[in-house]
């Protein structure tokens, strides 16, 4: 006869709902971890969808998710021509904060070349933006409808399709726009702002005293088409035809085009490592706190419910029980809470993560190991009831 | 032979000046089949003798004798495996029912049974067939809960026969019961010694329970005072 699970019958009212809130003490380690693993995938969401060899950036910096990184459009050229690269193509990020309902939306804005590569990695609803202007792929999350317009520097954006968990390294979702779009978007100012610059230069270059007249109207001209281009984008990404070598393309770059030349590789270590590593410690410390809480509470439900049963282990030795049946009691009963414990934070992790507002990855081996971790807090918390059980008297079994 | 031989038992709790002299050099003796009462005040020391018959606890000093075989000499013998004993030759009932409140009136039984490596069947057909013997055939799946006072003690009852024990030993079972149940109780215990053929001693403190045992020890302030024989 299985005496755990007799007490477990009898009292389960009682069991059940301390299962259950354990389970929510375990939903929410699992949701760390979830969290945890959500931050890597939304970290490298980009960067996996783009399937770039070579990431190449304003020389010196980490760009361009790491730092800012700007370089002029047009050495897309260069770098195709470079030996050993198939494609080149040319990126622009911004972050975009709009009103929506009244509140602030903020989410990525991805200009891409419409002819090369990292655009949006699929569309699961409408069609891929086939203009060169107006036309917005959003990803699901930003919560937009087919053919809904949206407002983004001085013009309209139509939403011609829907593409997956696109998000930006810090989890705002993304939207998709052409290169030249996402140019407008960044850098052309409204009339009256370009009339304002227009004046202040005019203003500084006519201050100029060493200059003629006419040498300031020149100089005044090419001024304004310089600081007015919007041929700028934050990196051109670059793949590989077979059989090139990585590093000699990545050395040819950097060597006569004075721009860095950053290997998927290295991109991905720049992601994880430098931008995740502190929410990677503080949620693995979260999730240390909220075991050693969770064996914490286990060790003293099981130490109650021994208290608990104090006669009755005391009969039961009193009639001659074996420690083991004592002991299989106390210990059975607890890896039964834990059990079912994790099953019902499972469950409710598992009807819960997709609503959660950042992405929660749950991995089969995440959770394996956190099954196997309350299995060993169940066991080492029932020897604390084991302990007090082994020396209870049968003698105690006496009297009214 | 006897079923309980007791040789001038004594127990003393404690040590130096707190020491306490529960029982002193008493001597008794069971046969197989006799109903036997210990009858005495509180705190005369009825309990700490049968407990020390009972391998609960420890006797300091004289002889304990089972179904023929020596468990304390000056101390228990050395080696002996006492739950064992107890589950296979002794029987207890207690003046609380102690039933296990999470099993059913048979699965109280049963476990005295399965603990004692009979399998679920035969512990499931032995603790049917004794309950219904007692009256309790209707109340198999009930728990102690849902129980009468004088169906729990029966329960017990049963629960300390499951093991055909050479022994019964029972510490105030009527207690929690009324006058009839008590009697009921005790004029159970008579006729299970007869047709078992076991030892049953029973401790109380009320002298109207003892009606119809065998012989009763009288105890006051631990020591053995008076025996009285049945007359037939
Ligand atoms: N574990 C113990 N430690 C010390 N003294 C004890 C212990 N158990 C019992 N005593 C003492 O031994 C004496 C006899 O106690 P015992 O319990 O045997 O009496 P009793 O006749 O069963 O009384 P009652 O009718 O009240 O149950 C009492 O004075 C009691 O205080
Ligand atoms: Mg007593």
């Amino acid at each position: 006869m299985n005496l755990a699970i007799r007490d477990i019958r009898y009292h389960r009212g009682r069991f059940i709902l301390t299962s259950i809130g354990l389970g929510l003490l375990l939903g929410v380690v699992m949701s760390m971890g979830g969290i945890y693993r959500g931050l890597f995938a939304d970290a490298l969401a980009v960067l996996d969808a783009t399937q770039a060899d070579i990431w190449v950036v304003q020389q010196d910096t980490n760009g361009p998710f790491a730092e800012n990184s700007r370089l002029p459009e047009d050495i897309r050229y260069r770098i195709a021509s470079v030996p050993g690269v198939a494609q080149a193509s040319p990126l622009s990020f911004q972050t975009i904060q709009i009103e929506r309902q009244g509140k602030p939306f903020r989410f990525y804005l991805i200009g891409y070349d419409l002819n090369g590569f990292g655009g949006p990695p699929v569309i699961t609803a409408g069609r891929n933006i086939r203009q060169k202007h107006y036309e917005l792929v959003a990803a699901k999350a930003m919560k937009m409808e087919l053919g809904q317009k949206i407002h983004l520097g001085l013009h309209d954006y139509t939403v011609v399709g829907i593409t997956g968990k696109m998000v930006s390294s810090s989890g705002d979702p993304a939207a998709y726009v052409s290169l030249a779009d996402a140019q407008d978007i960044q850098f052309k100012k409204d009339n009256n702002a370009i009339r304002n610059d227009r004046a202040r230069i005019a203003a500084k270059v006519n201050e100029i005293q060493i200059i003629s007249p006419a040498q300031a109207g020149f100089l005044n001209q090419n001024i304004t088409g310089i600081t007015e281009s919007t041929h700028i984008v934050n990196t051109v990404v670059a793949r590989l035809a077979p059989g090139a070598g990585l590093q000699d393309v990545q050395d040819r770059i950097t060597r006569w085009n004075h721009f860095r030349a950053i290997s998927n590789e290295e991109q991905t270590r720049i992601l994880t490592k430098g931008m995740i590593e502190k929410a990677k410690m503080q949620v693995g410390l979260f999730r240390i706190i909220l075991l050693v809480i969770s064996a914490v509470i286990i060790s003293l439900i099981i130490y109650t419910s021994t208290i608990d049963k104090i006669r009755v282990i005391a009969t039961l030795k009193l009639i001659g029980s074996q420690n083991r049946v004592i002991i299989g009691m106390i210990l059975q009963q607890s890896l039964l809470m834990g059990v079912i414990a994790y099953g019902s934070g499972y469950g409710l992790i598992s009807l819960t993560y997709e609503k959660f507002p950042r992405r929660i990855v749950l991995e089969p081996i995440d959770l394996q190991l956190l099954f196997l971790i309350v299995v060993v807090i169940c066991t080492i918390s029932s020897f604390v009831g084991i302990r007090k059980a082994l020396k209870v008297e049968p003698a105690e079994a006496l009297g009214g | 032979m006897y079923s309980i031989e007791v040789d001038r038992l004594t127990k003393i709790y404690g040590k130096g000046e707190t020491a306490v002299k529960a029982i002193v050099d008493a001597s008794l003796q069971v046969k197989p089949g006799e109903l036997v009462a210990i009858l005495g005040p509180s705190g005369s020391g009825k309990t700490t003798l049968l407990t020390a018959i009972g391998l609960i606890n420890e006797p300091t000093h004289g002889k304990v004798i089972l179904d023929g075989a020596m468990v304390a000499d000056e101390g228990w013998l050395p080696g002996l495996d006492l739950k064992r004993i107890r589950r296979e030759k002794l029987g207890f009932i207690f003046q609380a029912h102690n039933l296990i409140p999470f099993l059913t009136a048979i699965e109280n039984v049963m476990i005295a049974l399965e603990i004692n490596h009979l399998t679920r069947t035969e512990a499931k057909s032995r603790a049917t067939e004794l309950l219904a013997s007692l009256n309790l055939g209707h109340r198999l799946n009930n728990y102690p809960s849902a129980l009468s006072g004088g169906e729990a003690q029966r329960v017990a009852i049963a629960r300390a026969l499951a093991n055909r024990p050479k022994v019964i030993l029972a510490d105030e079972p009527t207690a929690a019961l009324d006058t009839d149940n008590g009697k009921n109780v005790m004029s159970l215990l008579k006729k299970l010694a007869v047709e078992n053929h076991s030892a049953i001693l029973v401790v109380t403190h009320d002298h109207r329970m003892v009606e119809g045992f065998d012989r009763i020890f009288e105890v006051r302030d631990g020591v053995i005072v008076n025996e009285t024989k049945r007359v037939a």
